[in-house]
């Protein structure tokens, strides 16, 4: 049986500061080794300052993960030497002597399946490295420490996942619910990763570090099932290992450093006190967290009558689940539901449009009203919406500008009307006998207005001149 | 101008118009140019610190608002980063450190209109109990220029007791502070784990180490308190004190305290000088009203052990830093790949340096961690919960502060072991966090003889105010330069 396992590390992008100095939280955009002080350079004498909120966000990711949170938390110092770890130890979390990280085991269900999650841990990001000139024997390594000290979540699983596509479920779900959390952007470049452990019957573990994205991860787990089980039906022995995914290549490549072999040398921070999380702030915590996403798609299903389908995309997305929640009132929450998830999904699908779009949530309510009033039709919602993303301004000058308001004067409707009947003898006659024909009438209709006639209007209008 | 003054007396002096900052600290420069040479208890000195008081001069006559140092010249020990200077930790490592930041005790320092002399020498990165590891030279014990100062702050209290400044802070991690005092003939304070911000302290057993004054007198050491501790948003450690004041109430006595001797203190390796003063002491603290009994502390017989292990497990990864690749020393890292860079880099570590980072790679280690650092914090929480017990039974503690007397330079500096169970009496207080103080008690064929009071967590108040007790029952030569 394969049996795949996973180590996520989601930086906690939402935060102001790093985990232990006041630098940027979110580097991006910053010049090279700009966003540093004494503190996340690991300057002499300098020491860590804990970051509260960055406590708090990661307990409230052990709560929502279903894992346990311990009374005391407590770091650690993983001692290892490397160019991109300004103090060549990394201050994070282990459970060896007693459950001091911040989560304990948990699980969340991946459709029908339980995925059990190990443990989750507080820790920092090191720096980043860059490497420059073209061979390796001119080559030079820069370090970049903007990001050295970023706060970051490791979420480790139990070797729960069977398929590559298990495992990309997962991902999405995780990535879901540390959006919906508001702790973390999982769509910034690097702001999630995940390394890889697989397996299959027979075999040892074999590690797979480096994968970029989750599409690859997915691919670099299919990439090693094959592999293993191909040097397993040659009766070659599948040894305990790293590997790196070659992302150009698209295969993974034994390490060949005895990174298995470190000794961490692990004990306690002690430039960091112990952390009481007592029954009172637990509860408070507890109680701060936002409404879970099964919590809302069951609510929107119920309240509103969405349908499950629609509920679960628009719940999923923490981006279209606020848009929803200001836009919506209890009479247009359907439409409003209709319009995110059938047009707005298509016309924001990337990080960029999101943030340059100028539409607002009143914008939203404005134009589900509209088309519940028959004011627009949803076919001409779709170039309002357009403009409205561009322009940012209100409907009624849209509607007026792009001259998208309904046709709904029943005198120009029947003149139209009266031009389909004339031009479509055989369809009218056929919807004496068979009611659906009228439909059809009905798509010309809008074919000759472009989609902006009333739709309940004319096919009233359109049953009584043809007498069905 | 008599250099020869309390930092009170200083303040004193100074306030009532008597003597001018400006004179003073130039006084104290010239002085320690003159003799640095024979005692080598600075690695740099500043420059400025004349001008500096001149203008602090200025401030006092237009009538500001002042700090409460008016000028008073203090050496740092240079593992504490004062913006700007170089901290070296008398290492070939950092030789070309400049700190970009004050430590926070220097920012209070500097608020309280103190100027500084200089940097006081050490051992390497604090490593050592008699000054000798600095990477620079050894400093020279004032009382004889043979023999060693003690350490790792040897620099420090060397320059007290030479007069080169009015008071200085060191760091004590095992008797850094205290051992050198001793040796020295000054009054040398360890608060409570926390008391002091430790940010701007370069790190060698972050766990257990303090930074503290190193004074003329137990009045002083109180003063400097005053100024120095307190809670610090930059060091997570540090404990509220409600800004206590150190020096109220000082004369208050220990009639009926309950003193303990440690008999694990005053036992086998005690010199018979040592053991004498210790006696004697101890019946100056019966005098007084003190109630002294014997005490056992059984678990001081491992903690020399415990102490290094730890020691040497922290230091390990609180020296991984110093890879030389964004600051340190000049040597070019081009051609080099990254581990053998970091390699060549490292090997200007000195001696002690290097022994206790191979001990320290060693005794946390998978494999070894359970035999060695695991059993050493073992003894660690086994000693803080017996000295829990014994301060429910007792007020203070009292042992001799080195169980020997101050030794020649190069005596033992090839037999490490012998070097470490010198620290058998000091160690205890930083594997427990308590306070504990050296104070100048006698002398034996004209070298100093230190007695070390303990008292409980957060008691740092009534430590001093026995401290002062005792200090006011001793009469001491005056030290020979």
């Amino acid at each position: 049986m394969t049996m795949i396992g996973l180590e996520i590390h989601c930086q906690l992008t939402n935060l102001n500061s790093k985990l232990f100095c006041p630098c940027k939280a979110n580097y991006r955009d910053l010049e090279i080794n700009e966003n540093i002080c004494p503190v996340c350079m690991g300057l002499p004498g300098s020491l860590p300052r804990l970051n509260q909120e960055a406590v708090k966000k990661a307990i409230i990711i052990a709560m929502a993960l279903n894992c346990s949170t311990p009374e005391k938390i407590a770091f650690f110092r993983k001692n290892y030497f490397y160019p991109d770890s300004p103090k060549n130890f990394q201050i994070t979390q282990l459970n060896i002597y007693g459950d001091t990280s911040v989560g304990g085991p948990g699980s969340i269900m991946v459709g029908d399946k339980k995925i059990r999650i190990t443990r989750i841990q507080l820790e920092e990001d090191p720096g980043r490295l860059i490497y420059e000139g073209s061979s390796s024997k001119n080559q030079i390594t820069l370090v970049d420490y903007n990001r050295a000290g970023t706060p970051l979540v490791e979420i480790v699983t139990e070797p729960d996942f069977e398929t590559p596509k298990e495992v990309r479920d997962f991902l999405n779900i995780l990535s879901d619910i540390l959006a919906n959390l508001g702790v973390a952007d999982p769509r910034l470049e690097g702001a999630m990763r995940a390394d890889a452990n697989v397996s299959i019957e027979g075999g040892k573990k074999v590690e797979i570090k480096n994968i970029g994205s989750f599409h690859d991860l997915e691919k670099a787990a299919h990439f090693e099932i094959t592999r293993q089980e191909s040097l397993h039906s040659r009766d070659i022995e599948i040894i305990q290992e790293t590997r790196h995914w070659d992302d150009l290549r698209k295969i993974t490549v034994s390490s060949r450093s005895k990174e298995e072999e470190l000794d961490y040398r692990y004990f306690l921070e002690g430039d960091i006190p112990w952390i009481n999380i007592d029954y009172e702030t637990h509860e408070k915590l507890k109680s701060e967290m936002p409404e879970s996403i099964s919590s809302k798609k069951e609510r929107y299903v119920s309240k509103y009558g969405i349908p499950a389908q629609v509920a679960d995309v628009l719940s999923s997305d923490k981006f279209y689940s606020d848009l929803f929640e200001k836009a919506h009132t209890e009479s247009n929450a359907k439409e409003v539901a209709n319009i995110i998830t059938t047009e707005l999904m298509g016309l924001m699908d990337t990080r960029e449009k999101r943030e340059t779009s100028k539409l607002t949530s009143a914008h939203l309510k404005e134009l589900a009203d509209a088309i519940q009033l028959g004011k627009v039709s949803r076919n001409s919602s779709k170039n309002a919406l357009h403009e409205i993303l561009n322009t940012g301004k209100d409907l009624s000058s849209v509607i007026a500008e792009l001259d998208l308001g309904n046709v709904s004067d029943e005198s120009e409707l029947l003149e139209i009307i009266k031009q389909v009947i004339s031009e479509e003898p055989q369809a009218v006659e056929q919807a004496k006998s068979n009611p659906q024909t009228i439909n059809f009438l009905v798509g010309k209709v809008m074919q000759k207005t472009k989609g902006k006639a009333d739709p309940g209007l004319t096919l009233n209008l359109l049953k009584k001149q043809t007498g069905t | 101008m008599n250099l020869k003054i309390s930092a009170l007396e200083y303040v004193q002096e100074v306030q009532n118009g008597n003597i001018s900052a400006e004179d003073y600290v130039a006084s104290t420069i010239e002085h320690v140019k003159g003799i640095e040479d024979k005692l080598h208890a600075f690695l740099s000195v500043n420059e400025k610190a004349v001008e500096q008081a001149r203008l602090i001069d200025k401030k006092i006559k237009s009538g500001d608002k002042m700090g409460v140092c008016f000028g008073m010249p203090i050496s740092i020990k240079d593992n504490i980063c004062i913006k700007d200077s170089k901290t070296t930790c008398a290492s070939r490592m950092l030789e070309n450190f400049v700190a970009p930041y004050d430590a926070t005790v220097i920012q209070k320092l500097k608020q309280q209109d103190a100027t500084f002399v200089g940097k006081a020498n050490l051992d390497e990165f604090a490593m050592g109990l008699s000054t000798e590891f600095s990477a620079y030279g050894p400093s020279s014990n004032p009382w004889n220029t043979d023999y060693v100062p003690g350490g790792s702050s040897g620099g420090s209290a060397v320059s007290v007791s030479a007069f080169e400044c009015v008071a200085s802070l060191g760091s004590d991690t095992g008797g850094s502070v205290r051992n050198p005092a001793s040796f020295c003939s000054v009054v040398g304070y360890k608060p409570t784990y926390g008391l002091i911000s430790r940010f701007g302290l370069i790190s060698y057993a972050n766990s257990i180490e303090q930074i503290g004054p190193l004074t003329r007198t137990v009045k002083d050491s109180a003063f400097m308190l005053n100024i120095i501790s307190g809670l610090d948003p930059n060091d997570n450690t540090t404990i509220d004190n409600g800004n206590q004041d150190y020096l109220s109430g000082i004369e208050s006595g220990i009639e009926g305290k309950k003193i303990g001797i440690i008999k694990e203190m005053i036992g086998e390796g005690t010199s018979p000088e040592v053991l004498s003063a210790t006696k004697d002491a101890i019946s100056k603290l019966e005098g007084l009203g003190a109630i002294c009994e014997e005490v056992s502390l059984d678990m001081v017989k491992y903690s020399v052990a415990a102490y290094y292990t730890i020691t040497a497990t922290e230091a390990g990864s609180n020296l991984a830093r110093y890879d030389n690749l964004r600051y340190g020393y000049e040597f070019p890292v081009e051609g080099y790949e990254f581990n053998s860079y970091i390699t060549k880099a490292r090997r200007q570590f000195g001696p002690e340096v290097t022994r206790r980072m191979i001990i320290g790679g060693f005794v946390p280690s998978a494999g070894q961690a359970g035999k060695y650092f695991l059993k050493a914090l073992k003894v660690k929480s086994k000693l803080t919960k017996e000295i829990s017990e014994t301060f429910k039974r007792f007020d203070l503690l009292v042992a001799p502060t080195v169980p020997v007397l101050p030794f020649k330079k190069g005596e033992k500096i090839d037999d490490p072991v012998a070097l470490f169970q010198v620290d058998i009496n000091t160690v205890t207080a930083n594997l427990t966090g308590r306070p504990a103080v050296s104070v100048p008690f006698t002398t034996s064929n004209g070298l100093p003889i230190g007695i070390q009071m303990i008292a409980d967590s957060n008691q740092d108040k009534l430590l001093l105010q026995a401290a002062y007790a005792l200090e006011q029952t001793v009469n001491l030569p005056e030290v020979p330069i």
